[in-house]
């Protein structure tokens, strides 16, 4: 695996990849996608990333420890989730919102909050896993 | 009215609130804290005084609110006689309580968190006996459990304590258990939840033929809670708690939750010859096993502590005596006990508080020092051994007017209860009286008169002794006689006076004095004797608990050897031979074996290519040398099936199953680097063909299981509504995600909270068996080249 060509180009590959994921989690209401798989090609660029660089790269990268990336997207989920309490809907009930961004019409919801929350759990945990086993022990 | 309905939720809230602010108060305030954390419980009595005088006209205070109307839950409560005399008392002693505390604890570095614990219990309590639902009076009836346990095990770095505290966990918990099973057969039987509703309906309850076992089960939860024999052993252990605690929650109050629950349902179940057969049976033994304890203990609390279980048991006795008169004694005697006990207790923490210890014979000649505490003791005393003019007296008198009679049950429990009542004499003084006469023993403090926040609760409870017994008239208007009325389930007039009236028990009271007094007399003889006695017993139900639990422990710990021998070959084979039989087997039996679908004519030429792929990567898996290979060909036929979904019209499945795939190869390939494993399979001939065997059986029972499952007519009513409803309900067009976040939200958001927590848990995992001691190296290349 530690090709020069592979060393080079995992950088680039990566990036696309969270690129890719963003846009597939975005897409995920209409298209196919969504957080979860968005998730998973977030952590599959992140293991590419691992695999080529090392560990400490990718928790340089990183910056917050992938578990607390998990803790906080499922914060995330929740809270939007409980969004609804202040509309004196059911728990969960999708709320959506129409701002006008430079001219378009942009919908923004709760449940895509929700979503995005789905993604970083996916992303922090198997992240997490995959980088203990990457690490070794120092004989 | 509703002014009045939201008071009293106030009321019953308080003191949680006295738990929340407890510690800030303590921590700003110190000690002299308790002044102002008393306010609480201060502001609850009076508000439950308020309804005195409509209770007493015969009415009921009923209130609450509606909490989960789907399921006819509500948060209720109901006021007669009974429930305002006990919220009375413990809103009452719990101020004084409150205030003793701070004196008791002055400095201990836990105060706050001991008002804390306190509190929860005040509010538990009342909880208990303001409740209207089965559901509510449970939840608050553990809960008292739960915050006892905290109060006994207080002074946790004591073994004796945590070990105390466990106990009174276990044995009221487990009670409380049986105390479930049989409130709902009650509500089985019954129909209704609630126990103003219950009262009603006691005839239904007698008649079913249930009767007995939901009166076990009950039983079982009140004998537990009130300390009846033989589960009479927690309670001397629970001594260990600060006293306070003694005085207000195993004297006055917690322990009378038993005794409550079975004048609650006296109404209900009570007036059968079962419940007249247990309960005086069992009241009658505690009585008497109790008072004999008592004699032989030389510590002060311990001494009270098996008078307050003998006290306990003369109650449950009258509750089941069925006689007007026992009903109207339990009544009396219920307050009177409350008095004087609570005073007692708080007596006995003065000593230990002054002197440094409880011990009887380390004690005495405190007279001189503490005159205030000596009259405060003797005036409780006197109420204890049922002397006049004090409110004991009246309830003695009650008791004996209504257990004497003519036939031999009569007879049997009349003299068990002067037998109980003159140890229970003598007990009294001995504690309140001996350790102030005689000449001053060199102890470990040099005694002088406790502070004011020690002595004034028990000076107000000790006084009230006398009061409640002078003005008489007026005690049994206002609260003796709504208790009858409540536990009767019908009118009561109790018009017992401290004037002379003589008769048959006023004879009894004396042969009781006369007896007491030969017992304190002979007082060390009659210690010493109780002493050889129960050596000879044998050792008690307290050593029988030890036993059950440590053999539960090592009961467990052998099952889990058994079950968790630490293979994980056997873990998973396990797995596999259920999954294959939970598959196989059904369909067998029951003939419900798939038909053999027609092979399909038009398989394009793709299509084909596609599944030799996957064959392919099969084979890999069967035929590679080593692990890394057969897991890459693992990862081969998976991307083959993601293919497969993808052409058949399932493009978000396909998608996941790539990357699902792709994460598998990866981490899987990791795994085996980390284990460290041969990289080349040796398993012997004959455990591979089993395992191939057992392979097969479960790939046969799931295809077999879709087959079938495609089989089935397919109903579309899912389908139909999702797709007419996802783009205008959810604004999605994407009917899979619509479902997984919006339509399902709540359970991928479990789902995730799933995976958040495996990912914690695979971590933690790694880290133990990587150890904290050893470093990780971060595997980085650069690293690698620069060691290579």
């Amino acid at each position: 695996m530690n090709t020069l060509i592979f060393r080079t180009v995992a950088p680039f590959l990566t990036a696309l990849m969270l690129l890719f994921s963003v846009f597939v989690l975005l897409r995920g209401h209409n298209e196919p996608g969504g957080g979860f798989i968005g998730g998973l090609i977030a952590a599959s660029g992140m293991a590419v990333y691992g695999i080529a660089r090392g560990v400490s790269a990718v928790r340089r990268a990183l910056f917050f420890h992938p578990l607390s990336i998990a803790g906080a997207g499922l914060l995330l989920s929740t809270m939007a989730g409980l969004l609804s309490i202040f509309f004196a809907v059911p728990f969960m009930t999708g709320l959506w919102i129409y701002p006008k961004l430079f001219g378009v019409e942009v919908p923004l919801s709760s449940v895509l909050l929700f979503d995005i929350g789905v993604y970083l759990v996916v992303l922090g945990a198997i992240t997490s896993i995959a980088l203990a086993l990457e690490e070794r022990e120092v004989e | 009215m509703a002014d009045v309905t939201a008071l009293t939720f106030l009321a019953l809230c308080l003191p949680l609130a006295g738990a929340v602010v407890a510690p800030f108060v303590i921590r700003v305030f110190g000690a002299n804290g308790a002044w102002l954390l008393a306010i609480a419980p201060l502001l609850a009595f009076l508000h439950f005084l308020r309804f005195v005088p409509v209770i007493a006209r015969g009415e009921v205070v009923a209130g609450g609110y509606v909490w989960v109307p789907s399921y006819n839950l509500s948060f209720s409560w109901f006021l007669d006689g009974l429930s305002l005399a006990f919220a009375l008392l413990i809103t009452g002693i719990g101020t004084l309580i409150v205030l003793y505390a701070g004196g008791y604890l002055r400095g201990h570095k836990d105060q706050g968190r001991f008002f804390s614990f306190i509190f929860l219990f005040m509010g538990a309590m009342l909880g208990v006996v303001v409740s209207d639902s089965f559901l509510m009076f449970f939840i608050f009836w553990e809960l008292t459990s739960i915050t006892s346990f905290l109060l006994i095990g207080f002074d946790h770095e004591r073994e004796a304590a945590r070990r105390a505290a466990l106990q009174a966990l276990v044995v009221t918990g487990g009670g409380g258990l049986f105390l479930l099973a049989g409130l709902l057969l009650l509500w089985n039987m019954s129909g209704v939840t609630q126990m103003s509703l219950l009262i009603g309906s006691g005839d239904v309850v007698r008649e079913s033929p249930f009767y007995l076992a939901a009166l076990i089960l009950v039983l079982v939860g009140a004998f537990t809670k009130s300390a009846q024999f033989p589960f009479h052993f927690w309670l001397p252990n629970a001594m260990e708690a600060p006293t306070p605690v003694s005085a207000y929650l195993h004297s006055a109050t917690m322990v009378k939750a038993g005794v409550y629950l079975l004048m609650r349902l006296n109404p209900i179940m009570g007036a059968t010859p079962a419940w007249e057969i247990l309960l005086p049976f069992f009241g009658g033994l505690t009585l008497v096993v109790g008072a004999a304890l008592a004699i032989g203990q030389t510590d002060l609390k311990l001494k009270l502590a098996y008078t307050t279980v003998s006290s306990l048991g003369l109650l449950v006795l009258l509750v089941g005596f069925g006689s007007e008169y026992a009903v109207e004694a339990a009544a009396l005697y219920l307050v009177a006990h409350s008095l004087f006990k609570g005073a007692l207790f708080m007596v006995a923490g003065m000593i230990d508080h002054e002197t440094g210890t409880r011990d009887i014979t380390g004690l005495g000649g405190l007279m001189r020092a503490m005159p205030l505490t000596l009259a405060i003791a003797l005036a409780a005393a006197f109420s204890m051994a049922g002397l006049p003019p004090f409110f004991g007296f009246l309830a003695k008198e009650e008791i004996y007017a209504a257990l004497a009679g003519g036939d031999i049950r009569a007879l049997t429990f009349t003299s068990i209860t002067v037998f109980g009542n003159a140890l229970m004499f003598a007990v009294a003084f001995v504690v309140a009286l001996k350790p102030f006469l005689g000449r001053p023993v060199e102890t470990l403090k040099h005694p002088h008169e406790a502070p004011v926040l020690l002595w004034l609760g028990p000076a107000i409870l000790a006084v009230l002794g006398l009061f409640t017994a002078v003005f008489s008239s007026f005690t049994h208007a206002a609260l003796s006689s709504p208790i009858a009325a409540a536990i009767r389930g019908g009118p009561a007039e109790i018009d017992i006076s401290l004037a002379p009236h003589i008769g048959l028990p006023l004879a009894l009271s004396v042969l009781t004095v006369l007896l007491g007094i030969g017992v304190y007399w002979q007082f060390t003889r009659a210690r010493l004797l109780m002493a050889v006695l129960l050596r000879s017993a044998g050792r008690g139900p307290d050593h029988g608990f030890d036993l059950a639990v440590s053999g539960l422990v090592r009961l467990a710990g052998r099952i889990t050897r058994f079950t968790q021998p630490g293979r994980l070959d056997i873990y998973v084979t396990c797995t596999f031979v259920c999954v294959a039989a939970i598959l196989l087997v059904p369909p067998i039996v029951y003939g419900e074996l798939p038909r053999l679908p027609a092979w399909p004519a038009d398989v394009r030429f793709h299509e084909w290519a596609v599944f030799l792929i996957a064959a392919v990567g099969l084979a890999g898996v069967l035929i590679a040398r080593d692990r890394l290979t057969a897991i890459v060909s693992l990862g081969i036929q998976g991307f083959a099936v993601s293919i497969i979904f993808l052409l058949f019209g399932a493009p978000d499945l396909s998608f996941t199953q790539f990357m699902v795939e792709t994460l598998s190869v990866v981490i899987l390939a990791l795994v085996m680097t980390r284990l460290r494993l041969v990289s080349a399979d040796r398993r012997p001939p004959g455990r591979r063909i089993f395992d191939g065997t057992l392979a097969l059986g479960c790939g046969l029972g799931f295809t077999l299981l879709l087959m079938r499952a495609t089989q089935m007519p397919f109903n579309d009513t899912l389908t139909a509504f999702f797709n007419t409803y996802s783009k205008s309900i959810a604004h999605g067009a994407n009917v899979v995600n619509v479902i997984i976040v919006d339509f399902r939200g709540t359970d991928t958001l479990g789902e995730i909270a799933v995976v958040a927590v495996a990912g914690l848990a695979i971590l933690a995992l790694i880290r133990i068996r990587s150890g904290t001691e050893r470093k990780l190296a971060a595997n980085d290349p650069d690293s690698i080249e620069a060691e290579g």
